[in-house]
């Protein structure tokens, strides 16, 4: 029987950046596909465009053999197209009923017919086995429940393919075993199904066939039966370790930070470690591993439930954190770069509480030569500058304090190569010039270039400590993703 | 997560509570002056609260999904004049054609800021600021200035929203159809539910099918549609028009929404609620001056009394979102 869903050759970019470049994808009927890829790898966009959110550039889509189109989320409705986002899109506000029926509420007379749309939840959610009622306010419920929502949404529609996106990252062991075995119901009623999920462990055990992005195009697609992890690994990450600035070798000084038993509840737990002057140390780990969690709570944005930070300096150790989200978190974007640049240092610049703007400018022009920021002058708007030159303020402003320890929690994501490798070398200057350096990072290829020493994370929990020479691209992937 | 959801259950059980408080507040002024319970007293609060109450409940669309509508004052003063500027000319057309007009106009006014607000995107906030003054200003333009008194005015103009059926005023049943009109829809017309999901999650609703833009919209054109009509009914009633009628009304319609329970945050309120809102304001408006308050108190106890309720009903992570503090 030929695939219910296929597509070929999807190509999409976004102002430039190139999202997906030739993807390739088949769902069978009765079947599980599990979809795998490093972060950026394209698989959110190809959620976005079989929900109708996004249009593919280039490329065909065939459902059930007949070429198509999705231009709307409505029209993946109608095709029997169902999405379990992975930010769990649901109506907070609403019943559990109601939110099966969102726009597509069964009428009578014109009206919404809530006799109806009561019985046919019900028997939905009695179907599937949930543990919950159609009355239920979808706010009390667990996350696990509100995928169960999504699913049963999926189903008042009729849909024929369901996409699971990563629903599991946020799930108990007991969550996941309740919801594959909804997904093994459905397989077993004719359903193809899309799982995308970092768990090795969770592919084998649910799904019958795989495909694997890398860097926006299909590298691998088959039967699972005789492909193993090794296999799968090697497609996800099998590029070459491209490095555009070499790491210079460093002799590891004093201990910086002690970090010791590191806790806090529900994100993670029992981090210990230490940092010596001149160290680059990479933390690695899949998306919700506890990573930027872990680097508020060093930064002090966070209070930390359990264990202590301690370092060689009197009256504690300034830390800087440049982090991962540069547009909400980094910067203030309608400010001048002379500004954001001004705002940590402020005790520098105005040593009598009374802030100069000639010495602000300095300062920012200082920065803008030193990192080659590609901007008009210090007061040019941050939002006005593309994102490598952003991301380059934000270090630029932390730089500016000259802090024993910088964090970076992904510092080069979605910016250029040639931003990227200006951010290695200021990285590797800093760490040369005798401060610590904890490099954040989900790709590989970044922290097994510039790491002195790599742990790797995963639940919250460290699971791997490797040296240079020991940190490879499938021992860090095995360390991240194994249970 | 314990305190984090208002359903309906849950909107409907604060509707009951409210209710209660309101029964409580009206028996209490009349355990004091028994006259306030007279048929006619009440009527009467009725009839003044009448505006009121259509406006709120126009208002409340426009609140579901994330807007506000601060011009609704000035459309209505707007509408109101061109109505009595329509009577002036055309004394003998009867109401049924003012009643169109002033509908259709504050239609189209309603529907300008909701244009602005869906396909430019601009903030409500600002859009109907910026209206408002325009609005108003338009007043000014057509009239030059100048009043349209009682004596300019047909007597069946004026006599429609006067007229008494079963005791209650033409205002008064206008007010309970709309009210009645509203609950029915919030409840079982699919639009309205698109409403409630547009404002409770935009993206999700995105995900659905539904146009958050194009539902904030049609939440204009309705809101700026019963405007319009309450500029008749205000002109009518007052036998007046001029630049400044119903000047700041906007903010007593914003706060018995409030008062009413709709979340500022967008998602959540109920028709009923709004309505008994309305009444609580309108209780309290129409016994100060019995209890021998002046106007100054009525303007604090109306602050004090929105405080209270949206400190009371408001969940908290839509405090936590309305203050500066960032998103966690």
């Amino acid at each position: 029987m030929p695939p219910l869903l296929t597509l070929s050759g999807l190509h999409k970019s976004f102002g430039g950046v190139r999202a997906l470049a030739g993807v390739d994808l088949e769902l069978h009927r009765g079947s599980i596909t599990a979809l795998l890829g490093e972060n950026g790898a394209g698989k959110s966009t190809l959620v976005k465009i079989l929900s109708g959110v996004h249009q593919p550039d280039a490329g065909a889509i065939h459902f059930d053999g007949v070429a198509t189109r999705i231009p709307t989320p409505t029209d993946a409705r109608d095709l029997g197209i169902g999405v379990v986002h992975q930010e769990c899109l649901v109506f907070e506000h609403l019943t559990v009923a109601e939110n099966l029926f969102v726009n597509a509420h069964p009428r009578r007379a014109g009206l919404v017919d809530w006799d109806t749309v009561q019985r046919r939840a019900q028997a939905v959610l009695d179907e599937l086995g949930a543990d919950f009622g159609a009355r239920t306010s979808v706010a009390s419920l667990s996350i696990a429940q509100k995928h169960v929502v999504q699913i049963a949404r999926a189903l008042v529609n009729d849909s024929r393919v369901l996409i699971l996106d990563e629903p599991t990252a946020s799930l108990s062991q007991r969550e996941c075993a309740e919801l594959f075995r909804i997904a093994r119901k459905l397989r077993d009623a004719g359903c193809a199904l899309l799982f995308i999920t970092h768990r090795f462990e969770e592919i084998f055990e649910l799904a019958d066939r795989y495909a694997v992005f890398r860097d926006g195009v299909s590298v691998g697609a088959g039967a699972l039966g005789t492909t193993g992890r090794d296999e799968l690994i090697r497609l996800m990450v099998g590029r070459p370790v491209e490095q555009l600035f070499p790491k210079q070798a460093v002799q590891p000084g004093e201990i910086l930070l002690r970090v010791e038993n590191l806790g806090r509840a529900g994100e993670f737990e029992d981090i210990s470690f230490t940092l010596r002057r001149g160290e680059i140390l990479g933390i690695y780990g899949l998306v919700g591993a506890g990573r930027s969690e872990l680097a508020q709570v060093l930064f002090g944005a966070e209070r930390a439930h359990a264990g202590s930070i301690g370092g060689s300096l009197a009256g504690g150790v300034d830390i800087a954190l440049v982090p991962e989200d540069r547009q909400s978190q980094g910067s203030i974007l309608p400010f001048s770069i002379a500004a954001n640049i001004a705002l940590p240092n402020l005790a520098t610049l105005a040593p009598r509480g009374w802030l100069r703007s000639r010495s602000e400018r300095a300062l920012a022009q200082h920065w803008i030569d030193a990192l080659a920021i590609k901007a008009e002058g210090p007061a040019q708007a941050v939002q006005s500058l593309s994102g490598g030159n952003q991301q380059k303020v934000v270090l630029a402003k932390w730089l500016a304090r000259k802090p024993a320890v910088l964090i970076l929690d992904e510092p080069t994501k979605g910016i250029d190569v040639g931003a990227k490798a200006a951010v290695h070398q200021v990285m590797s200057e800093f760490a040369g010039a005798g401060h610590g350096v904890i490099l954040i990072s989900s790709e590989l290829p970044e922290i097994i270039a510039m790491s002195d020493r790599v742990l790797v994370m995963r639940r919250g929990r460290l699971r791997g400590e490797f040296t240079r020479a020991d940190a490879t691209p499938s021992a860090l992937l095995r360390a991240a993703s194994d249970a | 997560m314990k305190f984090a959801y208002r359903n309906r259950s849950q909107v409907a059980r604060r509707d009951l509570q409210f209710a209660v408080l309101t029964v409580v507040l009206l028996a209490a002024v009349v355990l004091k002056y028994p006259a306030f319970a007279a048929p006619d007293n009440l009527a009467g609060v009725l009839d003044d609260t009448a505006i009121l109450v259509m406006l709120a409940l126009g208002q409340m669309l426009v609140i579901l999904v994330r807007g506000v509508d601060l011009s609704v004052a000035a459309n209505l003063a707007l509408c109101g004049m061109l109505a009595a500027l329509f009577n002036r000319e055309f004394p003998d057309a009867g109401v049924l054609p003012v009643l169109l007009l002033t509908i259709v106009a504050g239609g189209l006014l309603g529907a300008f800021n909701g244009i602005l607000v869906w396909k430019l995107r601009l903030p409500p906030i600002v859009v109907t600021l910026g209206t408002l003054s325009i609005y108003r200003g338009v007043i000014y333009l057509l009239s030059r200035g100048s009043w349209v008194n009682e004596n300019e005015m047909s007597p069946d103009f004026l006599a429609f929203t006067r007229a008494h059926f079963l005791g209650l005023s033409t205002l008064a049943w206008l007010a309970l159809a709309c009210a009645a009109v509203f609950i029915v829809a919030l409840r079982r017309l699919p639009t309205a539910r698109n409403l409630y999901a547009a404002g409770g999650n935009p993206e999700a609703a995105a995900y659905s099918g539904i146009d958050a833009g194009r539902m904030q919209f049609l939440a204009y054109v309705v809101c700026g549609a019963i405007a319009g009509l309450a500029g008749y009914l205000w002109v009518a009633r007052f036998a007046v028009a001029y630049t400044d009628i119903a000047l700041g009304f906007e903010l007593q319609v914003i706060a018995a929404c409030l008062i009413g329970g709709v979340a500022i945050t967008g998602g959540t309120g109920s028709a009923l609620g709004v309505l008994l809102g309305c009444l609580f304001l309108g209780i309290i408006r129409s016994s100060l001056p019995l209890v021998g308050i002046s106007a100054f108190w009525q303007m604090f106890i109306n602050g004090v009394v929105i405080l209270a309720a949206v400190l009371l009903s408001a969940r908290p992570q839509d405090r936590l979102r309305a203050t500066l503090e960032a998103p966690r």
